[in-house]
């Protein structure tokens, strides 16, 4: 008897995600900007002794099932990967003073998310990267795709 | 470079499906329970997404306090405790379901959003 196909395998797309939490500090404040204008624009996020936020990361790769396992990777690698390449960076840290990209772009959730996938993007290895989900609140989040 | 942020809004209201151009009966049967005349509420929970560039001086794809500003005015103070049959005008004729709903508070915040030049 011919063996049944053990998982279904080829072209089709899944797309798989990874919830992460990490947890730092920002302020939003433009160097150009006078501070009437910051504290307009900004409100109580311009505090320049900052604030912080248990952030929730949801990235989403995309790829084909590998036949031999059943599925498009190994998970625990991701997992592995958005450690080394995004917790270490940003877990546990002023992200305004400690994160070089932050230095001279100020990090909301928008440019944290686009960040993320720019440290991430050329590490994964399986799938590609398709998307970021950042949740700075559970009322507020961002989602880049990176275009 | 798009980015979509989302926000999201919670509301109680009222509502009663029900089409006055479909007889009692057949009011019954397609509306099951939700054409009681006495009405019921629910706690909606809405979600606002807006998707554009992110502005380099401020990092932000839309002002927030625009957005928080623009809900509450166009759809958090007409709809919050509000029964939406009755007390808002755009579903004296129309059935106030989830469908209709979502259409009318899209209509509403984009309008007011393209309005203020500040938006997404």
């Amino acid at each position: 008897m011919e063996r049944p196909e053990l998982f279904y395998a080829g072209a089709a797309m899944i797309y798989l995600t990874r919830r992460v939490e990490f947890s730092a500090s920002h302020y939003y404040h433009n160097p150009q900007w006078t501070a009437v204008e910051n504290q307009r624009v900004f409100g109580n996020c311009d505090n320049p002794h900052g604030h912080g936020h248990n952030y929730v990361l949801e990235v989403t790769v995309a790829g084909s099932i590998n036949p031999a396992t059943g599925m498009l990777g190994d998970s625990k690698e991701l997992k592995a990967r958005l450690e080394q390449e995004v917790l270490q960076v940003l877990d546990h840290k002023s992200l305004n003073h400690e994160v070089a990209a932050f230095a001279a772009k100020i990090p909301t959730s928008e440019n944290i998310a686009m960040e993320i996938w720019k440290l991430l993007a050329s590490k994964l290895t399986f799938g590609s990267l398709h998307q970021i989900r950042l949740y700075e609140t559970p009322d507020l989040f961002v989602d880049y795709f990176g275009e | 470079m798009m980015v979509y942020l989302t926000r999201r809004y919670r509301f109680s209201a009222g509502h009663r499906l029900h089409n006055e151009a479909l007889s009692a009966e057949e009011n019954r049967r397609v509306y099951g329970k939700c054409n009681n005349p006495n009405g019921h509420g629910h706690n909606y929970v809405l979600e606002v997404t807006v998707a554009g560039p992110v502005d380099p001086s401020t990092g932000m794809v839309c002002d927030l306090t625009l957005l928080d500003g623009t809900v509450e005015r166009e759809v958090l103070e007409p709809f919050d405790h509000k029964n939406l049959n009755l007390d808002v005008e755009n579903f004296h004729q129309r059935v106030p379901t989830t469908e209709n709903l979502s259409v009318e508070i899209f209509d509403l915040l984009r309008k007011r959003l393209e309005d203020s030049g500040k938006g997404p």
